[in-house]
């Protein structure tokens, strides 16, 4: 064994690699709860592509026949419920963690310096996950597809000039066709998971070039065993985190398949009711909502109202939920606090952060409801509070009575 | 090797000049595959025209059939309809349909009704905000479900944008326009082609 081990050496970097990225890879001893949420993205990853692949062994992408082969795929081949439902639930999963991952990195600070590129790369993972569902969620070919994707193509026909064109161009006909789902299925299954994973790799070799951030903010390669070189504050990744990572996944398959099993449908959030009806041209549902992880985004767009510099609110409403999700990527440069952990912030922060988190839920609420003039003005209200907390982070951060950071890591 | 290797100034501008012709061949060789996501030949002609016949469409019915895979909606308006076109002047962003009179209005619906013959209104149901299609509440006032003075008209389920029995969009909501009244014709009383234009007027 150990002399074939030596063969693979001598030719690939396979026990280094492994030595770099697992077993010498020193992460801050204090990781706690928030830090389970990058390996179970990683595991949720993993799931989808799984499913995925099974899934398109049965899956016919043509209109007339999509809606179809998914129920095919529900009732005739043998466990396929399953493996759609995984897949389906799975999506959910996907942003569920993916949120709490990224309010981890807020919490914590682990955009600031010298974090700045994997948070880059780790905005770019979010849009393309976006992208992914968006274009997954047109293959059951059922209302919600239809309308969903007819909704958000024509989106880019806001766009000055070149708008109409470019949605054509998007959709390859004049409405949502077969040829729309032709292409929406090889941007789903190959396209955007190749750029997803590159994504990855890239996310995790910057991690493992500068080193993970921790609860308290501290770095630990400031303190290092003289003789070792090892962080006095770092423990391997394996096998002290890959065990610990393993609890974080028993947990979270004991939730993941309780919904599987049980609420698939999750109420109509996680595969809406609509769904259920194949795709009607003629006819849009009397109500419709994107799915959950959209919704905040979507209220963005709806709460814009107002025509400006000649452009109608229609305009404006998209470049307004464009840089909701784009302006998470410049974090990096609107901190300007001292210290990096929530634990040594002052209260500005902690109360911006909290009154961005609620207008947050309250966006994502109401994208799921119907719009009123009422409801309208709370989302105009909770779209200012979104984008205060990141305009104004320069001002407040700086100007936020933070305490003194420790030097090395507490408990 | 010296430190002072004496640069080839003809092999530099060479290998410049392979470079670019590289990376122009590079982005021309993009052109096909981007070109080949525009509609196709058989896409574009696909527009053909839809005979409808409307013998049967009685007074405030709607019938609803589909032209180049979108919604085209065929109203017989009553009289009550037609008498809450004009009322709403104020309260509509372009009552005499001006905006953008060649892609939404052709010649012969340039009208308060906006259609041929009066009480029946052609006109394609996608809303001119992101494409979905309205929903008909043609029930007024409070019972409609939609607002007290509420006229009777169509309501988008996915922005809530308002328009009026001739697909006439109110002021200050998401969409931006009037409905797209589609090139039509009558070939009899009772019989409508989408599709062909009417011969002006």
């Amino acid at each position: 064994m150990s002399s074939l081990i030596a063969w693979i050496d001598e030719r690939f970097p396979l026990t280094s690699t492994l030595k770099q990225h697992l077993s010498e890879y020193y992460a801050p001893k204090n990781f706690n709860f928030w830090y389970f949420f990058g390996s179970l993205a990683l595991f949720v990853l993993v799931i989808q592509i799984i499913t995925g692949i099974f899934l398109v062994m049965h899956y016919k992408p043509d209109a007339a026949l999509a809606f179809a082969s998914v129920e095919y795929i529900m009732r005739d081949v043998p466990w396929g419920w399953l493996i759609r439902y995984l897949h389906s639930t799975g999506a959910s999963a996907f942003f569920i963690v993916v949120y709490l991952h990224m309010f981890r990195g807020l919490l914590y600070g682990s955009y600031r310096k010298p974090r700045e590129l994997i948070w880059i790369f780790g905005s770019l993972i979010f849009l393309c996950l976006m992208a992914e569902a968006f274009f997954g969620y047109l293959l059951p070919w059922g209302q919600m597809s239809y309308w969903g994707a007819q909704v958000i193509v024509n989106l880019f026909s806001a766009i000055p000039v070149i708008g109409p064109d470019l949605s054509l161009w998007i959709r390859g006909d004049y409405v949502i066709s077969d040829t729309t789902l032709n292409r929406f299925f090889a941007f789903h299954v190959i396209a955007i998971p190749l750029v997803l994973l590159g994504l990855v790799v890239a996310h995790l070799v910057a991690l493992h070039e500068v080193g993970s951030n921790n609860p308290d903010g501290v770095e630990i390669k400031k303190h290092k065993d003289a003789q070792t070189g090892i962080p006095l504050d770092g423990i391997p990744f394996h096998p002290y985190y890959t065990v610990k990572d393993i609890v974080g996944i028993v947990v979270f398959l004991a939730v993941f398949t309780t919904i599987v099993f049980f609420a698939p449908e999750f109420g109509g959030y996680f595969i809406e009711y609509n769904n259920f009806l194949p795709a009607d041209p003629l006819r849009t549902p009397e109500h419709i909502a994107p799915l959950w992880y959209f919704t905040p985004f979507y209220s963005i767009l709806r709460a814009v109202t107002y025509p400006l510099f000649g452009l109608d609110a229609k305009f404006w409403g998209v470049m307004a939920m464009g840089a909701a999700v784009v302006i998470i990527t410049f974090l990096p440069w609107l901190d300007r606090s001292p210290v990096k952990s929530i634990r040594y912030r002052g209260l500005i922060y902690k109360i911006f952060l909290a009154v961005f988190v609620i207008a947050f839920f309250v966006l994502g609420y109401l994208g799921v409801l119907p719009p009123t003039p009422g409801r309208t003005l709370v989302a105009q209200i909770c779209s200012v509070i979104y984008f205060a907390f990141f305009l104004l982070m320069p001002f407040y951060s700086k100007i936020d009575r933070c305490q003194p950071e420790p030097e090395r890591v507490t408990g | 090797m010296s430190d002072e290797v004496k640069v080839d100034c003809t092999r530099r501008r060479l290998l410049m000049a392979t470079a670019t012709a590289g990376g122009a061949a590079t982005i021309m060789t993009m052109v096909p595959f981007v070109k080949s996501m525009s509609p196709s030949e058989r896409a574009l002609a696909a527009g053909a025209p839809v005979e409808v016949d409307i013998s049967n469409l009685g007074p405030g019915e709607m019938k609803t059939i589909e032209w180049r895979g979108k919604p085209v909606w065929i109203i017989n308006r009553t009289p009550e309809m037609l008498a809450t076109l004009p009322k709403l002047k104020e309260k509509l962003a372009d009552p005499l349909s001006e905006r953008k009179q060649d892609e939404l209005t052709p010649e012969y619906a340039r009208n308060e009704h906006r259609s041929i013959k009066e009480k029946y209104l052609v006109t394609i149901g996608i809303c001119s905000h992101l494409g979905c299609s309205p929903t008909e509440k043609f029930v007024p006032g409070a019972e409609g479900g939609v607002a007290v003075d509420w006229p009777g008209g169509f309501v988008c389920p996915c922005h809530g944008s308002y328009f009026d029995l001739a697909g006439r969009v109110y002021k200050g909501m998401p969409a931006p326009d009037n409905l797209e009244v589609p090139p039509h014709k009558y070939l009899s009383d009772t019989r409508l082609i989408i599709g062909v234009d009417s011969e002006k007027v």
